[in-house]
């Protein structure tokens, strides 16, 4: 279900922008629209964000993607269009209706944290309950376990002018947390702070997310972070969304020259996960198998090592093709490289966590979240990865991973 | 030579607003009347208190809040100063002109505040009220002592409704400066926190523009101060009295002796007001080393204090630390 849903925005400036709304419609530029006077804001921009997710718009300065967020929560009113969150429609609301709406729904980040500098941190915290009315007691508590959450416990008697920038930010996040509402939203909140303290609050705001489930729409103009926070990406330009998608998507099918000259520069080893350029594991050895299947398997597959999976799909080891060719001579055992010696990695490790275990090992075996194999990296495969074609990587990026795949190949021999 | 060749006019522009005042005097007797008793009794109220209190131990009790808003060297300054203005036998015409300041600074800032927060937050408020306050800042002050007499006649009243006049126009002006001047996003923040209008302006935009706002306050107290002596011209009594006084006889040792005094009060009044305005630029003040004090009992030590403002100086380092305790 969406959280939020805008449909057709447009956010014209100027006296009368109905007619700059109609204007566009019917073709107009946004410099057509400059010689009246008008400056277009935001222009057709329709997007959902679902419940959970952290949608990322990204846009340079002047592609409105601050005015779209102000649209969301009324701090503007669109010239055209329709924002609904969960479902109702808040664009036309005024008032108490509206002010209810930010109280129980929608929280705000702001880049400048626009905290209140004569009140405590712990004051601050609990803004948004003083505004509902909540007891002292009660919003006390709640901002306290805010700021615990942000990993600022214990400072609630500070100043904000006694704290750090990326302090100061923890606290507008907490003064977000402590309201309770189930969307937040962030307008540039990470752009004001440094490298450093900015990675950190990425950080902490994905484990946030995961342990609290926001659903957070985050402005910024910085594409690396764009592509680390966004379950997915709205790319904005001249007030218009030119692509949403996945940091994949977005990287690999650029819908055209702008996105694609924009991503070009993006360190694909930092977006690009193991998921993302994994084979399927088609060939692969049943722990009850033996050497004449695996000679069979390599011969099938060009192949010169095998991973050696269980029956419930875990992996067992590995062998290798000069091991199998000894077994099936000599008739003996086939020596089994054990599970702990081969290079393992994770579904959702970045590629530029897996070139350490790249060199060590010619095959990397990628595991999900369960220890079971998802699927196999050769070394190849991970420079082809590096390529910024898009074309390279993109009959690998979506693996499928069936359960026939996975079983053991060859089990009736 | 006359002006009858002239092809302009002669508009009696004068005679008219003349007429104005009449015709105000005539119709609202009433209100004047009110404003005329309310404004004396609060102004004879507060003289005969500063009066009556032992003139020394008004001194310590000025040095006790130079102290508690400033600085002991404030403090230090008033009992030295407020000292030579009893010496120079001018303590009564002082106490009188320092109740007139400042029941003319209470009303001056109760009525500027409030269109200073009508003109920050209505363009058109603000248009209309700008050449108004231009106007009453560059009317030669003495012009207004004419309603001022014809509306209340001779005494402190007058001098009092001159002296609002003539000071109120800092006021409206850095009231609506300040506000204007709070950061933008400190405002969203409210609104999209669900705050109501009042609440804003409570709770965000005035705290934030108290510094410019308390300027203003102070800026209305120095206007009102030099407006002492024309106060003087319509018979209130004090300081201003006594230099009118010594104009007409030229009585040079009693100018001078009534002008000094004014300046005393003057700056007295401005190093206080000033403090008042920005209590973080004075940590030694009473009232900062109060305030500590009592933030050190609620919250533990000083030396946890201490180990705060280092930890604030941890600066980036700081931040990785913090965000390993969080996750």
């Amino acid at each position: 279900m969406a959280s939020i849903s805008a449909e057709k925005l447009y956010k014209v400036f100027g006296r009368r922008p109905q007619r700059g709304v109609d204007a566009l419609e019917s073709g107009a530029t946004r410099a057509d629209l400059r010689k009246q006077g008008l400056t277009p804001a935001v222009i057709d921009a329709s997007f959902d964000v679902k419940d959970g997710e952290i949608f990322v718009v990204m846009g340079l300065s002047g592609s409105g993607k601050s005015t779209l967020i102000r649209m969301v929560n009324g701090l503007l009113e669109p010239t055209s269009g329709t924002v609904s969150i969960d479902g109702d429609d808040v664009t036309r609301l005024t008032g108490e209706k509206l002010r209810r709406v930010r109280r129980e729904k929608v929280s705000m980040v702001f880049q400048h944290f626009a905290l209140l500098p004569h009140r405590t941190v712990g004051e601050n915290a609990a803004y948004a309950l003083e505004i509902s009315g909540t007891n002292r007691a009660e919003r006390e508590k709640r901002a306290d376990r805010a700021l615990e959450m942000v990993g600022l416990g214990g400072w609630g008697g500070s100043l904000p002018g006694e704290l750090s920038g990326g302090m100061r930010q923890r606290v507008g996040l907490a003064r977000a947390l402590a309201s309770g509402t189930d969307i937040m939203l962030m307008d540039e909140a990470f752009s004001a702070l440094d490298p450093l303290i900015r990675r950190d609050m990425q950080d902490q705001l994905i484990e946030l997310q995961h342990e609290l489930g926001k659903t957070i729409l985050f402005i910024t103009h910085d594409l690396n972070e764009a592509m680390r926070l966004g379950d997915r990406i709205a790319m904005m330009r001249d007030g218009r969304i030119e692509q949403v998608g996945s940091a994949e998507e977005i990287l690999n099918n650029p819908v055209n020259n702008y996105v694609a000259e924009f991503v070009q520069d993006v360190d694909r080893t930092r977006v690009l996960t193991a998921a993302n350029v994994m084979e399927p594991p088609v060939a692969v050895l049943g722990t009850e198998q033996g050497p004449q299947t695996a000679h069979k398997l390599m011969r099938e597959h060009q192949t010169t090592v095998l991973p050696v999976v269980r029956r419930d799909r875990t992996l067992a080891g590995l062998v290798h093709e000069r091991d199998v060719a000894t077994a099936v001579r000599d008739g003996g055992e086939m020596r089994v490289v054990p599970a702990e010696q081969v290079g393992v990695v994770r579904t959702g490790d970045h590629l530029v966590d897996l070139f350490g275990h790249a060199t060590e090992h010619s095959l990397l075996v990628v595991l999900d979240e369960q220890d079971k194999v998802a699927g196999v990296i050769p070394r190849v495969t991970l420079l082809a990865a590096l390529r910024s074609d898009p074309t390279s990587t993109s009959d690998t990026d979506q693996p499928t991973t069936t359960d026939a795949q996975l079983q053991p190949a060859g089990g009736a021999a | 030579m006359s002006e009858n060749d002239s092809i302009v006019p002669r508009i009696p522009v004068g005679e008219w607003g003349d007429s104005a005042l009449d015709w105000i005097n005539d119709n609202f007797e009433w209100l004047l009347d009110f404003l005329a008793t309310v404004l004396d009794f609060l102004v004879s109220t507060l003289t005969d208190a500063l009066v009556t209190v032992p003139a020394l131990v008004l001194v310590v009790v000025f040095a006790l809040v130079g102290l508690l808003v400033r600085s002991w060297e404030l403090a230090v300054g008033t009992v030295i100063t407020f000292l030579l203005i009893i010496a120079m036998d001018q303590w009564v015409t002082a106490m009188q002109t320092l109740a007139l300041v400042l029941i003319a600074t209470l009303v001056a800032i109760l009525v500027a505040v409030p269109i200073g927060i009508l003109a920050a937050r209505n363009e058109r408020v603000s248009a209309v009220v700008r050449p108004v306050l231009d106007f009453m800042q560059t009317m030669p002050a003495f012009v207004y002592l004419i309603p001022a007499v014809v509306f209340f006649g001779i005494g402190v009243v007058p001098g009092i409704f001159a002296t609002v006049i003539f000071a109120l126009p800092p006021g409206v002006r850095l009231t609506e400066l300040g506000i204007r001047g709070v950061d933008s996003e400190t405002v969203e923040a409210g609104q999209a926190f669900g705050a109501t209008p009042g609440q804003i302006l409570r709770g965000i935009q005035l705290p934030l523009a108290t510094p410019t706002i308390m300027a203003g306050v102070n800026q209305v107290i120095m206007l009102s101060l030099s407006m002492a002596v024309i106060a003087g011209i319509a018979g209130a009594d004090g300081l201003g009295k006594e230099v009118v006084a010594s104009i007409s006889t030229l009585d040079g040792p009693q100018g001078i002796e009534a002008g000094l005094s004014v300046v005393i009060i003057a700056i007295y009044l401005d190093r206080v007001t000033a403090a008042l305005g920005r209590p973080g630029d004075y940590p030694h003040s009473g009232l900062s080393m109060l305030r500590r004090r009592r933030a050190a009992g609620g919250g533990g030590s000083d030396a946890a204090q201490d180990e705060a403002d280092e930890r604030v100086e941890g600066g980036a380092d700081q931040g990785r630390g913090l965000a390993q305790v969080g996750s």
